[in-house]
């Protein structure tokens, strides 16, 4: 048996989660497709496609919005199997029991994720369309988690619990909620996404020519009639505006907040902190993630741009949770023994079980 | 023979009032006749550039096909309007009317504006060497969402609806720009606007109506007419602001 996996850590197991975890970050990045190109229905039965077995639908078939949906649901399932043998992997080679419960919960929520996206299709449920999109969002941060859980540095983390390694509580509480209203602008962006309208407001930073756009029935009527939009997407509502300006204030919030937090990681934890330079990256995609936003309405809505926004605000989440857990687990050992201790964890340097 | 001769007399009086009364029916209903025009410039309609695109669609075209948001001719004229009388229900004489149909040619919808009864047969066709898919999606509580695949050569498609409905969607999410939109009424009183804008509601019966002219993106508008034993003649300007 090797060093690491007398400590407990298992070289390929990492490797596998890590896999796992970049597989999941390109199924995003297909369900983002599927959404920026309206296919989400283009394979009207599941889990057949067109009533052929799903591994044996015809390639000469994989045409239009189908070639998305279809790939998107082939990579599920490959996800699907690759969560199923990490789970199996932790239960059995992880000495951590708290480790074997989350793989069981990745498992568990890979394959709500299939039934979710599933009954989508089946239902016509829009509304399953949001929650499939957010908690694609959640197992991503899931498996990222896991990947950092099997790696050799983890372990190291708990011991150096020294005063200057610690990480203020208020530096914590303010990325934490940073982290949140991530999670909500997720939610927000998933909402607007699935309304199949299109562009409720065509141009930016203005909104209609102005600041804050007319939304009263009269002006949305005249947007609508206006409007040649291709694709026939529903029309504009006066609720579906709001929403977008709501999803633009709160970028802004974000961009604010997260400058605040690399601010703060710097000044209280040192440059070289390896939380402070995580904290300067996530600065630096949340500023991508915002001309991404104005390149999404200045292309009107091209679905390559509009998925790297997607993807963006996936990392931008991942950062925030990931950068969270590492802060929390160099400040409160004991307390996060006592959580360990909850899921079968001995107390006393729990992550090296 | 006496008794006889009387009886034939009062069968002849049966007739002749029975067709008397057949004759009042036919002329106590009459047409509602129109035109509607449109007012300025409509935005300029948008070059289909994924349908152009796409292997299967693009071959089928030598230009790229455009969008037909306005469908108005030099003199203004403006079809796809659907005109209908507001507010009559329980009068469909859908079960017994001929299906309608909407054909899926060129990766197109054709017609794309449709106007059906409740209970009338909507038959849906491919006649494309492509698959679609066709997704109803009503808005109408009590009609039902459908998404159903159509391979090329494939077996139309049926569908029909109980309730009133404008403008319900039809598209293929396999070609998102195919769209049509089917309009439901629960009576016979109603007629899409042709190429050169003109409209005829047929065989309405006396009354005072109020006949709705709606487009898509238009907008509706309302006029109220009576019906005697003379065609009525309603017409409908838009206008582009």
């Amino acid at each position: 048996m090797s060093a690491n996996a007398t400590n407990g850590i298992h070289p390929w197991l990492h490797r596998f989660a890590v896999l796992t975890a970049f597989c999941t970050f390109l199924l995003l990045g297909l369900g983002g497709l599927v959404t920026s190109h309206e296919a989400g229905m283009s394979v009207p039965d599941w889990p057949n496609t067109y009533g052929y077995n799903m591994f044996l639908f015809p390639f000469s078939q994989w045409v239009g919005g189908i070639f998305y949906e279809h790939t998107h649901r082939l990579l599920a399932s490959g996800v699907g199997l690759m969560t199923t043998i990490l789970a199996v992997w932790l239960w059995f080679k992880d000495s951590r029991k708290w480790m074997h419960w989350l793989g069981v919960t990745t498992f568990l929520l890979v394959v709500a994720q299939g039934v979710l996206g599933g009954l989508r299709v089946t239902l016509h449920l829009d509304s399953l369309g949001i929650v499939h999109g957010t908690i694609a969002q959640l197992f991503f941060v899931l498996t990222c988690a896991l990947a950092l859980f099997t790696s050799r540095r983890w372990p190291d983390l708990a011991a150096k619990s020294r005063p200057g390694f610690r990480v203020p509580s208020d530096l914590r509480t303010l990325v934490l909620a940073t982290t949140l209203l991530i999670f909500g602008q997720l939610v927000l962006g998933a909402t607007m996404r699935h309304q199949h309208a299109g562009l409720a407001i065509p141009d930016f930073p203005h909104a209609y020519g102005r600041w804050w756009p007319d939304a009263s029935p009269d002006a949305v009527a005249q947007y609508n009639a206006k409007r040649m939009a291709v694709n026939g997407e529903n029309p504009i509502t006066a609720f579906q505006i709001e929403l977008q300006m709501a999803h633009r204030i709160t970028a802004l919030a974000i961009f604010i907040l997260t400058a605040l937090c690399a601010w703060q990681a710097r000044r209280q934890l040192g440059g070289k902190d390896v939380l402070a330079k995580l904290a300067g990256a996530w600065l630096a995609l949340v500023f991508l993630q915002a001309i991404l936003g104005a390149a999404t309405v200045w292309s009107n809505k091209a679905a390559d741009v509009a998925t790297t926004h997607v993807l963006v605000g996936a990392l931008s989440l991942m950062i925030g949770s990931l950068w969270c857990i590492l802060a929390f687990h160099r400040s409160e050992p004991m307390a996060d023994a006592r959580l360990l201790g909850a899921f079968g964890a001995q107390p006393a340097l729990a992550a090296n079980k | 023979m006496l008794f006889g001769f009387k009886m034939n007399m009062k069968i002849h009086r049966l007739v002749v009032l029975a067709a008397a009364l057949g004759f009042g029916q036919a002329a106590w209903s009459a047409d509602i006749i129109g035109v509607v025009t449109l007012k300025g410039t409509p935005p300029a309609e948008k070059e289909i550039t994924p349908l152009k695109e796409d292997v299967n669609c693009g071959a089928m075209y030598k230009t790229v096909p455009t969008t037909h948001f306005y469908v108005v001719d030099a003199k203004g004229d403006l079809a796809d309007v659907v005109v209908s009388l507001k507010g009559i229900t329980g009068k469909s004489t859908g079960a017994g009317a001929a299906p309608a149909v909407l054909d899926q040619k060129g990766c197109l919808y054709v017609p794309q504006i449709l106007a059906i009864q409740t209970g009338q047969k909507l038959i849906v066709k491919n006649s494309d060497a492509c698959i679609h898919n066709v997704h109803a999606m009503p808005a109408m509580a009590g009609n039902p969402e459908s998404n159903q695949g159509q391979m090329p050569g494939g077996a139309d498609l049926t569908y029909t609806y109980d309730k009133p409905e404008m403008f319900l969607k039809y598209k293929c999410d396999v070609h998102p720009w195919m769209f049509a939109w089917v309009s439901v009424f629960d009576s016979p009183y109603f007629c899409v606007s042709d190429k050169d804008g003109k409209f005829v509601i047929k065989n309405v019966p006396p009354g005072k109506y109020t006949v709705e002219a709606a487009h898509r993106k238009l907008g509706a508008q309302t006029q109220e007419v009576e019906i005697k034993d003379t065609d009525a003649t309603v017409n409908f300007t838009f206008e582009v602001k």
